[in-house]
């Protein structure tokens, strides 16, 4: 069985219908990414997987653990770097305290912010935060990890750093679903690549079926990128 | 009156204004923190109770609150009181007003907090609870420190009010001894000790806001 499930997923805010009959399946190990143009619902698809939000039918089949990266980060400003990764693992998930600051050291090497241990976040550059907030995530040791465009709150040059960490992720076999508006990324890190518009799922292959496709409004969301 | 009487004895009803100050704050604090949460509850016949409690603390005389407080179980309910009454109806009337500024301070700082706080708060698997006790209150604390000081300071010369009811504060005391010596020195040694009482008020509070100043 595949380690998320989503079945017949629809969600409307008022009567805005933003999810409509959304089902899609994602395997240990895969590496989804969710493309498609700004209010086609890939960020409302994301929150309900992630009990953000409550959908209106549907299923939702998981068992595990998930984290979660934010486009603005949202770490928790008073903590310090360490205390960010490290509370919640402690007091959340009850694990013992010095196996938990060895992985949160690992981590943050893995991320290249070893000497960061002790700095608040607001001392840190927005591609830093979001290397933080990526090791605060992994600390739970989640068996999925979600990303609702890492990059998009980021200066460009700062855009590559989270991606080459994404994709040091992926090589480790690490199960992502991530949305992205960084359609080289995309093609370049997915087994599968979702195109979403207006709360469908409009195309679903992998990255070569699915930039090659000739349906219309993947090629006019694409010409929109080569432009 | 000697001078050195004059001091002895506005430092005696000094005691009595650090006393309705500090059980002041030990009570509106807290009652404004749940206040506040009336105020921002789901329910809302809470919400509207705690919206008119404030606004009623907000819209009238605090002199006038005391006054009630004080003659209310007499002229409402009938009761006669004992004599320490009025020194409990002093620090009602106070904690009931304060907890209304408080309110609406504390609300303030919570509504600043960014939801997102809270989103990742949930997907890190924190309780409503430890969320708000670890998350967002520490955050609060910072935002509202400039306000809560304001209102501090408010309170050390409000405390002179109790003289309507006439407890031995030390405005009470100062307008006695002015009185009986027909010379307002009293009342000046009196405002010298607010001011001298505010100086330590802000400078404890600078001291505050300066150890939560490890972050933005
Ligand atoms: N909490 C909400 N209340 C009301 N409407 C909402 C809410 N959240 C999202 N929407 C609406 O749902 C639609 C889809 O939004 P969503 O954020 O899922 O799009 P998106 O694909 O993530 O877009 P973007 O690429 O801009 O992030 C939009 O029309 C948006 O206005
Ligand atoms: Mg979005």
């Amino acid at each position: 069985m595949s380690l998320l499930q989503v079945k017949n997923l629809k969600k409307s805010f008022d009567d805005n219908v933003v999810l409509k009959d959304i089902s899609l399946n994602v395997e240990k190990g895969e590496v989804l990414a969710i493309i498609g143009p700004s209010g086609s619902g890939k960020s409302t698809l994301l929150r309900c997987i992630t009990d953000l939000e409550q959908e209106d039918s549907g299923e939702i089949n998981f068992e595990g653990t998930f984290g979660l990266v934010f486009q603005n980060f949202n770490l928790f400003p008073h903590h310090s770097v360490m205390k960010n990764i490290t509370n919640a693992p402690i007091r959340v998930q009850k694990r013992d305290k010095k196996e938990v600051f060895e992985h949160a050291r690992k981590l943050l090497g893995q991320m290249g912010l070893s000497d960061k241990e002790d700095a608040y976040p607001c001392e840190l550059s927005g591609g830093q935060q979001q290397r933080v907030s990526i090791a605060r995530a992994l600390a739970m040791n989640p068996d999925i990890l979600f990303f609702d465009e890492p990059t998009s709150a980021l200066d460009p040059e700062l855009t590559g750093e989270i991606l080459t960490v994404i994709k040091d992720l992926a090589a480790q076999h690490m199960t992502m679903v991530i949305v992205t508006h960084e359609m080289a990324f995309a093609r370049n890190v997915a087994d599968t690549i979702i195109f979403m518009d207006n709360g469908v799922i409009v195309e679903e292959g992998s990255p070569d079926e699915v930039f090659s496709s000739d349906n219309q409004r993947m090629k006019d969301f694409l010409g929109k990128f080569y432009d | 009156m000697m001078l050195s009487k004059v001091i002895e004895l506005l430092l005696g009803g000094m005691v009595t204004s650090i006393e309705i100050f500090l059980l002041t704050l030990l009570f509106s604090l807290p009652l404004g923190l749940i206040v506040a949460g009336g105020r921002m509850s789901r329910f809302a016949p809470l919400r509207w109770l705690a919206k008119i409690y404030i606004s009623i603390m907000r819209g009238t005389p605090l002199m006038l609150q005391l006054i009630v407080v004080f003659f209310a179980p007499y002229y409402v309910f009938g009761v006669n009181l004992s004599a320490d009454y009025r020194f409990i109806a002093v620090i009602i009337a106070f904690t009931i007003n304060y907890a209304a500024y408080f309110a609406e301070i504390y609300r303030g700082g919570i509504e600043s907090i960014n939801s997102g706080q809270y989103e990742a708060a949930q997907v890190l698997g924190y309780s409503k609870l430890e969320t708000f006790f670890i998350i967002i209150m520490p955050q609060v604390i910072k935002v509202v420190l400039p306000s809560i000081t304001n209102e501090v300071i408010t309170l050390v010369k409000d405390t002179s009010l109790s003289f309507v009811i006439a407890i031995p504060e030390m405005f009470t005391v100062a307008k006695q001894i002015a009185a009986s010596e027909a010379s307002i020195s009293a009342l000046l040694v009196a405002g010298l000790f607010y001011y001298l009482f505010n100086m330590l008020v802000a400078f404890v509070m600078e001291r505050v806001e300066a150890r939560l100043d490890y972050y933005e």
